[in-house]
This record gives C-alpha cells, sequence and structure tokens, in this order.
C-alpha cells in the first residue's frame, strides 16, 4: 500500500497557479549570491549608502512631533493626499502632470505590477512583454497564469514591427492582448531605451486597437546623457497607458512607495484590489516622504545619484572591454542600473553562474528575464550596488570564466580560431542591434566641449 | 540528552536545500530534548564550534564542503563525534568517478561512462576521443559534472553537436566530468539507515522533460510513491545492490542509492549520496515513514549512531 506522503499531501491543497510559480536552479544558485565574500552584480540595488542620515534622522524627528498618532495609523487605501503632492512633484520632472484622483499609491512598484496583472488577467489571457522583461514581472505574471508574449528589443527598445506582426498573429488566432508591459526608459534589464518615433507609434498602436499599455518607469530620472525621451504616459494623455512609477530609484525601495496612474475605471479596480491585498500602503512611509520632500531639495539627491551611477557605468564599460573575450556583446545604458551582455550561444548563462561563483562573484542569468527559456546565453549585469572596485574586479572575474569557457569549446570543437556566433542575432537575448561599446578615448573626446 | 551542533547551509550550491535539512533536524532534537546549538557552515566555523564545544555535531550539508569529507575531516581534527559517513566514505560517494569505479570492480552495475578532466581537453587532445566515446555511448549521452550532489549541471546531449556544449556546462560545476550511458527506465531510490535498506521511494515524473532540475525538485511536478511497485524480486534486489555499495564505499549511519530499473528489468547504480536531504520533501525520510520510524526517530538513530561509530585509525 503507498502512504500519502508528506508532499503529495500538501500538494493536494495547492491552487494550481503554484503549479507555474518559477522555482529552479537559478534561485537556488542566487540563494548562494547573498554571501559576504560574493561580488554581487546580480542585484539591482540602488546605493542607499549616501543617503544623509541627518536628513533622516530630521525627518523621523519632524513626523514624531508633528503628526506621531497619524503615522501609526491605517490610511486611505489609495493613499494620502500628501504622498500624492510627492508624487505630481516627481511626475513634473519629467513632464507629466496627473490629477491625484488618477493615482493610487503603492507598496513599491512592484505592487502596481501585480494589481494591474489582477485586474485584467483571468488564466490563459495575452500580456505583451519586452523580451527580455524586468524579471521581477515574471513570477507575477506566472502567478495569475498569464500567456506572456515577449517582443524582441534592440537599441530603439522593443521592436515595433515585432509587436505589430504579433499583433495580428494573436488577432488571426481570435485572441485579444489585455496589456503591454513596457519599461521603455533604460529598461531593466537591457538597458535600451525605447525611442520617440516608437513611442508615439506604440500609443497609436494602443489607441488604433484600444489597447492597455503599462508603462513601468522606475528609471527616468537616472539618465546619465542625452536628451530625455518623453515617458508615452505624457504622449498618450493617460487614456490607454497605465503609468507606474516609484521613490525606490530616487530616495530608497526601503519605504516600500510606488504608485500607479490609470484611467478611472481601470483604478477603481485596482483600488479594489489594492484594498484586499493590504488596505493602504504604509502611512508612516508616506508620512516619510512627504516630510522629506517639504525639507530637502529632492532633485539634489537624484542629481546625486546620478553622478555616482554615471561613473560605475563607465567603469563596467571599461571592465567589459577590458576583460569580456571579443565573442562577446553588450548594451551601452544611457540611464538605469543594468548593462545586458550576451555571450556566444554555446555558454548557458546559468551554469556559468554556478562556475563565477566558485571565483566569489555573481550576475543574474538571462534566463531570468524570459518566460519562454529563451536568453540563456545573456546576462543582466548591475553597476549601481557595488563600488567602483568591486565592479572592476567583479567583471575581471566573470570575463576570465567566460574566456575559459569559449576557449575549452574552441578546443572541444577543433574550432579555437573561429569566430564563435554571438547568440543575440535572431530573438536570443537583446540582441539585434547591441551596440558596440565605444572606447575610453572616444567616450572622453564626445566628453570635451 | 546531548549538546549538538547542526552544522547547515555553508557555500553549497544545496546551500537552500541544507538550510531546510537542517532546521527539521533542529526542531526534532529539541523535541527529542537536545540542547542545539545551529551553525551555518562559513569562515568562523571552527571558531565558532570552539565556542558550542559540543559533544557531537550533526551534519546537515549537502554537496560541496559538507558532502565531500571537508567538514568531516574537521570535525576529526577538533575531536567532535560526527552524525554519518566519515571522511574517506564521503570522498568516494561524492566523486562519482570514483565510486563508479569502484563499483565496476565490484561487479555491482553502474551505467557505462567516461571521464575527463578538463587538463586532458586542454593539455592532451581529448577532445579527439568524443567521437570514439558517441559511438560506444550512444545517443542520448548524459553529460554530469563528477561531484555535483544535485540534478544541477547535468545535461542530456541528444547528438553529437550537443556534447561541447554539454561539457561546457558540466565542466562549470566541477574539473571533473563524465559522460555516460543513458538509462531509459524507472528512478528508484533506496535509502539506508544503520546498514539496513528501507522502502524504496519511486520518482514519477509529471511532466514530459524529467531531464532538468526544475522538474526533479519541484512539488507538483515529479510524485513520489513509496514503496514502489516494482516487479517481482527487483525490490531486494535493488536493496541489495543499494547495501553492497553502501558498503564497498564504507558509508555509515545513512545514505541514499540513486539507481535505475530499465525496461528489460536490469538494475543499474548511478550514484550515492552520503548525506541524503532531510527536508519535509526528501526522500530518506520519506522512506523511513513508510518503514514506520517517524521523523524524530529517524534523526534520533542518527544521532546515536554517532556515538557508536569506531574510532578512526
Amino acid at each position: 500500500v503507498s502512504i500519502s506522503r508528506d508532499i503529495e499531501r500538501y500538494a493536494g491543497l495547492f491552487a494550481s497557479r503554484t503549479r507555474v510559480m518559477k522555482s529552479s536552479a537559478m534561485r537556488d544558485l542566487m540563494a548562494v549570491t547573498a554571501r559576504p565574500e560574493v561580488i554581487s552584480l546580480a542585484g539591482g540595488l540602488p546605493d542607499t549608502s549616501t543617503f544623509p542620515p541627518d536628513t533622516f534622522a530630521a525627518v523621523t524627528q519632524r513626523i514624531a512631533a508633528e503628526s506621531c498618532a497619524k503615522a501609526l495609523q491605517y490610511g486611505p487605501t489609495e493613499g494620502l493626499d500628501e504622498t500624492k503632492a510627492c508624487i505630481a512633484q516627481v511626475m513634473a520632472a519629467e513632464e507629466m502632470r496627473a490629477d491625484p484622483e488618477d493615482v493610487v499609491v503603492t507598496t513599491g512598484g512592484q505592487q502596481v505590477i501585480d494589481l494591474v496583472t489582477k485586474t485584467l488577467i483571468d488564466p490563459g489571457d495575452v500580456v505583451i512583454a519586452e523580451g527580455p522583461t524586468y524579471p521581477g514581472a515574471v513570477p507575477v505574471f506566472s502567478s495569475y497564469q498569464a500567456e506572456v508574449v515577449q517582443v524582441d528589443v534592440d537599441a530603439d527598445g522593443m521592436r515595433l514591427d515585432l509587436l505589430e506582426e504579433t499583433l495580428e498573429k494573436l488577432d488571426r488566432e481570435g485572441r485579444r492582448p489585455k496589456f503591454i508591459y513596457t519599461v521603455p526608459s533604460f529598461q531593466n534589464p537591457a538597458g535600451v531605451t525605447m525611442s520617440l518615433a516608437r513611442r508615439k507609434r506604440l500609443v497609436e498602436l494602443a489607441h488604433e486597437r484600444e489597447l492597455l499599455v503599462l508603462e513601468d518607469n522606475p528609471y527616468g530620472l537616472l539618465r546619465y546623457e542625452g536628451a530625455a525621451t518623453p515617458p508615452l504616459y505624457k504622449l498618450d494623455g493617460g487614456v490607454y497607458v497605465m503609468y507606474l512609477g516609484t521613490f525606490s530609484k530616487i530616495l530608497s525601495p526601503g519605504v516600500r512607495l510606488g504608485w500607479v496612474v490609470a484611467p478611472p475605471p481601470v483604478l477603481e479596480k485596482i483600488n479594489l484590489g489594492k484594498q484586499a491585498a493590504d488596505l493602504c500602503t504604509s502611512t508612516l512611509s508616506q508620512l516619510m516622504v512627504q516630510a522629506y520632500f517639504e525639507q530637502s531639495r529632492w532633485r539634489d539627491y537624484v542629481d546625486s545619484l546620478t553622478e555616482i551611477y554615471r561613473a560605475r557605468r563607465d567603469t563596467m564599460l571599461d571592465a567589459l572591454a577590458d576583460h569580456f573575450p571579443p565573442q562577446a556583446e553588450w548594451t551601452r545604458p544611457g540611464g538605469g542600473l543594468f548593462i545586458w551582455a550576451t555571450l556566444p550561444d554555446f555558454i548557458d548563462t546559468t551554469d556559468l553562474l554556478a562556475r563565477a561563483l566558485r571565483e566569489n562573484v555573481a550576475f543574474v542569468p538571462g534566463e531570468a528575464a524570459y518566460l519562454d527559456g529563451r536568453g540563456r546565453s545573456s546576462m543582466r549585469l548591475n553597476f549601481s550596488g557595488c563600488d567602483d572596485d568591486d565592479i572592476r574586479e567583479g567583471i575581471r572575474r566573470i570575463g576570465e570564466v567566460v574566456t575559459e569557457q569559449v576557449a575549452l569549446y574552441g578546443t572541444l570543437t577543433g574550432e579555437e580560431r573561429r569566430q564563435a556566433p554571438v547568440a543575440s542575432r535572431q530573438g536570443e537575448g537583446a540582441g539585434a542591434e547591441v551596440l558596440r561599446m565605444p572606447s575610453r578615448a572616444e567616450r572622453e573626446r564626445r566628453a570635451t566641449p | 540528552v546531548s549538546r549538538v551542533a547542526v552544522l547547515k547551509g555553508g557555500r553549497s550550491l544545496e546551500r537552500q536545500v541544507s538550510l531546510r535539512s537542517g532546521a527539521r533536524v533542529q526542531d526534532a532534537l529539541e523535541r527529542l530534548g537536545h540542547e542545539v546549538v545551529a551553525i551555518d557552515a562559513g569562515t568562523d566555523l571552527i571558531r565558532r564550534l570552539r565556542e558550542a564545544s559540543p559533544e557531537v555535531a550533526f551534519v546537515a550539508m549537502h554537496g560541496r564542503d559538507g558532502e565531500d569529507g571537508t567538514i568531516q575531516e574537521l570535525l576529526e581534527i577538533l575531536g567532535i563525534p560526527y552524525t554519518g559517513s566519515g571522511v574517506l566514505a564521503c570522498v568516494r560517494a561524492m566523486d562519482k568517478v570514483l565510486a563508479k569505479h569502484l563499483m565496476g570492480e565490484a561487479g555491482i552495475p553502474t551505467p557505462e561512462f567516461f571521464a575527463f578532466n578538463e587538463t586532458a581537453f586542454r593539455e592532451l587532445g581529448a577532445a579527439d576521443a568524443l567521437q570514439a566515446i558517441e559511438e560506444r555511448l550512444d545517443f542520448p549521452i548524459v553529460v554530469k559534472p563528477s561531484s555535483q550532489g544535485s540534478a544541477l549541471g547535468i545535461k542530456f546531449a541528444r547528438t553529437a553537436a550537443d556534447v561541447p556544449a554539454a561539457l561546457v556546462a558540466a565542466f562549470s560545476y566541477d574539473d571533473k566530468v563524465l559522460l555516460e550511458r543513458h538509462v531509459a527506465g524507472r528512478d528508484l531510490a533506496v535509502s539506508i539507515l544503520d546498514g539496513e535498506p528501507l522502502p524504496i521511494v519511486e520518482a514519477v515524473p509529471q511532466s514530459e522533460d524529467f531531464y532538468d532540475f526544475e522538474s526533479r525538485y519541484e512539488i507538483g511536478r515529479t510524485s513520489f510513491v513509496c514503496p514502489a511497485a516494482l516487479p517481482d524480486g527487483a525490490t531486494e534486489r535493488a536493496q541489495e545492490l543499494a547495501v553492497r555499495t553502501y558498503r564497498l564505499l564504507g558509508c555509515y549511519g545513512f545514505a541514499r542509492v540513486d539507481l535505475m530499473l530499465d525496461e528489460a528489468g536490469e538494475l543499474a547504480v548511478l550514484e550515492a549520496n552520503p548525506i541524503p536531504g532531510l527536508t519535509d520533501t526528501s526522500l530518506l525520510p520519506q522512506a523511513a515513514e513508510a518503514a514506520g520510524v517517524g521523523f524524530d526517530e529517524l534523526v534520533g538513530r542518527i544521532l546515536e549512531l554517532a556515538f557508536s561509530r569506531t574510532p578512526v585509525a
């Protein structure tokens, strides 16, 4: 007689949506990356070490003196008006205006992805995302059993020609996507930015086809060069574009404060979803942000972060040029926190991570950014969370193991001198028009007026 | 009642599983009335062991360090009795190449294989021998790192074109890899407690492609049957092979031996795990329960055995 096993005893109780949640070799590998001796280029961590403790103290004292009872109390589900005033300032910095009535304050930007998906997706419904897409969105889409169709990006962001093809194809199959999820500026993980022409076309398409777009814009203000590209929300005026904003990258991810702007009927459902999820966003966090905005120049802090991250990006780009083999390619982000590197297709970056961990260095394997098993030869590298020395050393170590594997593959196939193809040519990875990294001399020339 | 140090975590790629095994062992030991000190094995391991001065150590670590004899060696030096296999058995079992050679010599069936380290390819032109190996083993060929405890890094090369990339992947985990004949059939695990075999657990894949890490360890994607319903005599033969393997490698206390039962009814031993998982979804605890040994009792017996080990000469 078979006895019922522990595992099966519980398995019978699990909702079917848990079956598609990703848990993997990668998660086991990532558990090792948290150890202190590991240089982790895997995180998406902003550097919070330069935030002035005096400011933090003043903010908390102010709350203690002026709004202690309120800070300790529940708040409205949609968020405090004081917080919405700060949100208006942040959006104005990118020339956007939103009616406070159309804003819901959320527990981080991540909650927006969750609430929008919860609001719009029945199991089997289609979401269109970029390929690669934000790895943190993958488990959200999976847990609502969305069917995710990923549209490749190139140096100008999501490829609209492929998007149109995809929409046509879905049309023919009688399936209508519920929304398009995009990180148009300094994309996570690819680091690329959608061009203005494509943004205009995307908004046009949304109007033509009555499609919702979720614009995730955590990095728009972390711009290291070039002119700002207007957010989709600004181009569309909030008709079909839902906007996700966050304080995580311009102030602190620890306050867990984000927001969503959406058309009123959608927002109403999102609000109900939020009420069910957590009643309201932390009042304490909201008042901290308000106090901070009132007594400090938040733009100055963003500017200081921008300076730090720009230098780190340059350090990483230089290190990549110095240490990665010629068969590798990578993007050159004009802002944000990430570089996306693509290796020859015989290298599986999940396995490579195991090798890299032996050298105490970590990155995010590209497969984390796909739901369909692609991306296996790419990796996401974060440059905001480590200092220059760690970035240089981390990239040197990764470069060494990649070089070693390229050489080994050459030995195994007897084609040492052959230039192996980069995986990204068709579909795989951030692909098509991955930028070549300009030399240090070129960059210096450009920087000199 | 003893003062027990539970060693868990560490740097191995199976850190997560080990933390879960360790936590569960801790709870069991506490229920049994022992004083428990949990240690996540890191650079301060020796210092923390000296501070804690336990009477015995329960090693709940999997993979590198915990299962390859390293931790055991350190415990020998410190003179702390510990659970499970000693240094030599760990060295033999964790090194699949060594274990399979020993099995071959002892007449224990194990899938045909060829093993190489990177030097063989880099400096001795072993790549030129790949074709001969491929002809000898037939496709698909299993390519795996010699010492990885879990399924990480195991690749199935379906054609000759897959072999180089599979080797590169396997070398990510270890300097030594093996190419092994693939045995299609039923996946069996024989757990052994104090030299005696427990009821067999069969892993039945739910998804089509069984050959990846995810499906093998994921709830809902593999179901486990215990005791496995096998053809006449197969249970006894599998248990006997497992016990012979356990003895051959010099295991002590407990272990798990994984075997395949092919379509012709032939058994082959794949590997022995000196410290199999002890989580709530692991196979050894399931097998013990099927034999009427609850988790606390299992942990209690493994602990007792640590005190009755014959000292290493």
